[in-house]
């Protein structure tokens, strides 16, 4: 069972087993269970799974990883080799992206 | 299970143990998707038989005496009754108009059938009528025929309404899945899956707080303004089953290939969370105020253009074209693959797993 | 969305598709095992993305899968009772069991409700006094912690009219299960990220070193997934086979104590019957003694005839990863989403209906 969402904890009540917050989803707002995370704070972000939040979202770790990964797509000239399958159809979705550039042979 | 590869073993082919589908009425097999196609297509229309009904469009186009009428119904059982932006009233006025409208006809008359359930609240029956008599006069429309069941405690879950409407199609409006051809595009009127996220925001067991409001409203004065601006080739109310059943819809009927880019079909913010949080695609998630527009290519901008001129279509966009192919819908995803858009069997369930 | 939109991106993506790409010299065959993660391999393409050097294969991480048929037919058979309600998560509904599934069970006139939280179902109990509630606790360790609070809810505030129906599989035996089976092929794992999420990842490091064999704990979106499936292909390709964290912002090497704690006071470990793959040593859940009272099988002891499966549903070998969904010979033509003749192609994460949804038909697919 693997749908777990992330959302920002607004309200915080109660406490040990019957700790509930109200989570945030991008603008949709649901009760989750707490007792698993007896640290959070108002204004973190939790993974919510079937209506209790199982873990934290460590956002240094996040911002940390995500920025070397960001850099990858931001590189000026992405060379697309030619996909030995057939053509994909390769839309240009954020700003770096560029046409498919042939592969040298 | 036999041991080792199946590969290796070549097994033979042996007939399964069908599950007994045809035994019982699913809930499946109301929610807009194939269930619903195979029971309309199996059971109802080789029964009454017929050019018309067998063209399954949102609304019927006959004619009489010179007159060509637009005739439709459609039964509303929605639960809860009432919810953010809307209630089981308004949109049995506002679904029967649209079917109408997207035919290109003039909506003119509604009728209405109430089967109550004893013990309903006649403070919750007036409010779902002062709603319809609103709506009515919000889509210039007169409701001038009715009746009315009670049946006992249980047999209702609160009320069902049925409304069925007439209009008239004016000359020179002709509009079907037929004259779709390749190189169309096709055009989404506002943000999908609203309505359906509204409701379930209210339904016990899965409720959340959310200011989606349903966006179930009165199409007539965006469908003319779009008809007005460029030729158009098919019009849908873009309903239960979402904008992926519609298309595989209109594919179905006109046997050719429409392909939709997922990043361009527009979806409110909180919408797409609901969606995300509950595991839903929101291009199969209901709508009540939102059309889909096949337009000649040469019209397509000014179509738009005259689209977000109206309230109603201050979001309309662009989200595909019409191919060359045999009948399907496909999706090009935001990494650019492609994937076929399939209908569902059944009723979405929230994804948990 | 923050955390799910940008990990999303086209750009990283096809960037990391060529860093893949350009990585791999020769074969190599990775499985990813839980169901979410192939739902997103599937749909977005991914994996036909990937270079053909890499052949990904799906394992039994759909929980709703490898629910034995029995118990099933056991739910099923509670549901009819018109003493009980049948709660259950969503996915559960169509799949088949012996002869019906629950939609069928629910359009018979049995009470069958579907919740969103294991939580729903003990509020649900609690407004029916004079019936039993059971649950159909269905999941992996992910889910266990949610389910060990529904029973202990229910237990120190008095609610006995609730009972759960106990299903819950655990990873590690299951990966193991397929390491040592003969003509085992897969050489690197995507370890699921929310399992791990509670677990941690310290039961993997055995796996990884007794079997040499790379495991990265990976995330769903479609970022997560290739940076994944990079890592493992750096480690095989440098002949590494450690345990490695991709879902840093997610997932730590202790995992959720709290939730473990909680989860060992209500849960043992058992021995546990995989559908299509058979019994696999303490690989499942069960209530401990103290707790035994609230367990369905208990209250309603099994009765009827032995559970019985499609004969050619190779749904063992596809969850495996021993045989792919277009295999099958039944793939798409009589075994699609709407006649299922087995569980993968019911579930939403079942690697079958991915397959099937996102169009690979067995003429299409390429091997």
């Amino acid at each position: 069972m693997c749908l777990g969402v992330p959302g920002k904890v607004t309200e915080i009540r109660g406490e040990g087993e019957i700790r509930m917050g109200t989570v945030d989803f991008g603008g949709v707002r649901r009760d989750a269970c707490l007792a698993y995370m007896p640290e959070v704070e108002v204004g973190d972000y939790v993974i919510v799974h079937v209506g209790f939040a199982i873990s934290r979202v460590d956002e240094e770790e996040a911002a940390r990883s995500y920025a070397l990964l960001a850099e990858m797509g931001n590189l000026e000239n992405i060379d697309l080799p030619q996909d030995p399958e057939g053509v994909r159809d390769f839309i240009a979705e954020g700003p770096a992206a560029g046409p498919p550039a042939e592969a040298d042979p | 299970m036999n041991g080792g590869s199946v590969l290796d073993d070549g097994f033979a082919l042996r007939c399964p143990v069908p599950l007994p589908l045809g035994a019982q009425v699913l809930l499946g097999h109301g929610s807009g998707g194939k269930l619903t196609a195979q029971l309309i297509r199996e059971l109802f229309v080789p029964v009454f038989g017929g050019d018309e009904l067998a063209r399954l469009g949102d609304a019927a186009v006959v004619e009489a005496n010179g007159v060509r009428l637009a005739f439709t119904t459609d039964a509303f059982v929605v639960k809860p009754m009432f919810f953010p932006g809307s209630d089981i009233g308004a949109l049995a006025v506002y679904g029967t108009v649209n079917d109408l409208a997207v035919m290109g006809a003039e909506p003119l008359f509604l009728s209405a059938a109430f089967i109550v359930e004893e013990g309903l609240p006649l403070e919750q029956l007036g409010a779902v009528v002062g709603s319809m008599a609103e709506a009515c006069e919000r889509s210039g429309v007169k409701l001038v025929t009715g009746d009315t069941k009670v049946v006992e405690r249980g047999s209702a879950d609160g009320l069902f309404v049925t409304t069925s409407g007439v209009g008239v199609v004016p000359d020179g409006v002709d509009v079907g899945p037929e004259r779709c051809r390749p190189g169309d595009r096709v055009i989404v009127s506002g943000p999908v899956g609203s309505h359906g996220v509204a409701v379930m925001s209210r339904r016990a067991g899965i409720s959340f707080e959310t200011e989606v409001a349903s966006d179930s409203a009165p199409l007539t004065p965006l469908v003319r303004a779009m008809l007005a601006a460029g030729e158009i080739h098919c019009l849908r109310d873009a309903t239960r089953g979402g904008l992926a059943s519609v298309l595989n819809e209109l594919a179905e009927a006109s046997g050719i290939v429409f392909t939709v880019s997922e990043s361009a079909v527009p979806v409110l913010g909180p919408v797409r969370a609901a969606c995300e949080m509950l595991g839903l695609d929101p291009l199969y998630v209901a709508n009540e105020g939102v059309c889909v527009a096949v337009v000649a290519d040469k019209d397509a901008e000014t179509v738009l253009a005259a689209a977000r001129a109206e309230p109603l279509g201050a979001e309309a966009e662009i989200v595909g074209e019409v191919t060359e192919g045999r009948a399907a819908v496909r999706l090009r995803t935001g990494l650019g693959t492609m994937r076929p858009l399939l209908m569902l069997a059944g009723d979405q369930l929230p994804r948990i797993c | 969305m923050r955390f799910v939109d940008e990990y999303r991106d086209g750009a990283i993506a096809r960037r990391l598709l060529d860093e893949i790409r350009g990585m791999v010299t020769r074969d190599w065959t990775i499985m990813e095992v839980c169901g979410g993660q192939t739902h997103t391999l599937v749909r977005s393409g991914i994996d036909e993305l990937l270079p053909p050097q890499i052949r990904l294969v799906h394992g039994p991480g759909c929980p709703v899968c490898v629910t034995p048929v029995a118990l099933i037919d056991e739910a099923i058979a509670i549901a009819k009772r018109p003493e009980c309600i049948l709660t259950s998560f969503g996915d559960m509904l169509r799949v088949p069991g012996s002869s019906e599934d629950l939609h069928m069970a629910r359009a018979a006139g049995g009470d069958v409700r579907v919740v969103y939280s294991p939580l729903d179902a003990v509020e649900i109990a609690r407004r029916n006094p004079g019936r039993t509630v059971v649950f159909f606790a269905v999941g992996f360790e992910t889910t266990a912690p949610a389910n060990a609070s529904a029973v202990k809810l229910a237990h120190d505030t008095g609610v006995e009219n609730f009972a759960l129906l106990v299903a819950h599989v655990l990873v590690p035996p299951a990966m193991m299960a397929i390491l040592v089976s003969p003509g085992n092929r897969v050489q690197g794992f995507l370890a699921p990220g929310h399992v791990c999420a509670v677990q941690g990842f310290t039961e993997y490091e055995p796996i990884a070193r007794d079997f040499g064999t790379p495991i990265v704990v990976t995330g769903f979106e479609p970022i997560d997934l290739l940076e994944g499936i990079r890592m493992v292909v750096a480690q095989l390709e440098e002949g590494r086979a450690e345990v490695e964290n991709q879902y840093v912002r997610a997932v730590t090497r202790e995992g959720n104590v709290p939730a473990r704690r909680v989860v060992a006071e209500v849960f043992e470990v058992c021995d546990r019957a995989w559908r299509g793959i058979g019994v696999i040593e303490k690989s499942g859940f069960r209530l401990t003694e103290t707790y035994r009272h609230h367990d369905a099988e208990v209250r309603f002891p099994r009765e009827g005839a032995p559970a019985s499966e499609s004969e050619v549903c190779i749904a063992g070998e596809v969850l495996r990863g021993r045989a792919r969904p277009h295999d099958c010979p039944a793939f798409g033509e009589r075994c699609t989403p709407e006649h299922p003749l087995g569980a993968p192609m019911v579930s939403n994460e079942g690697a079958c209906a991915a397959y099937f949804l996102a169009g690979r038909s067995r003429a299409e697919v390429s091997t």
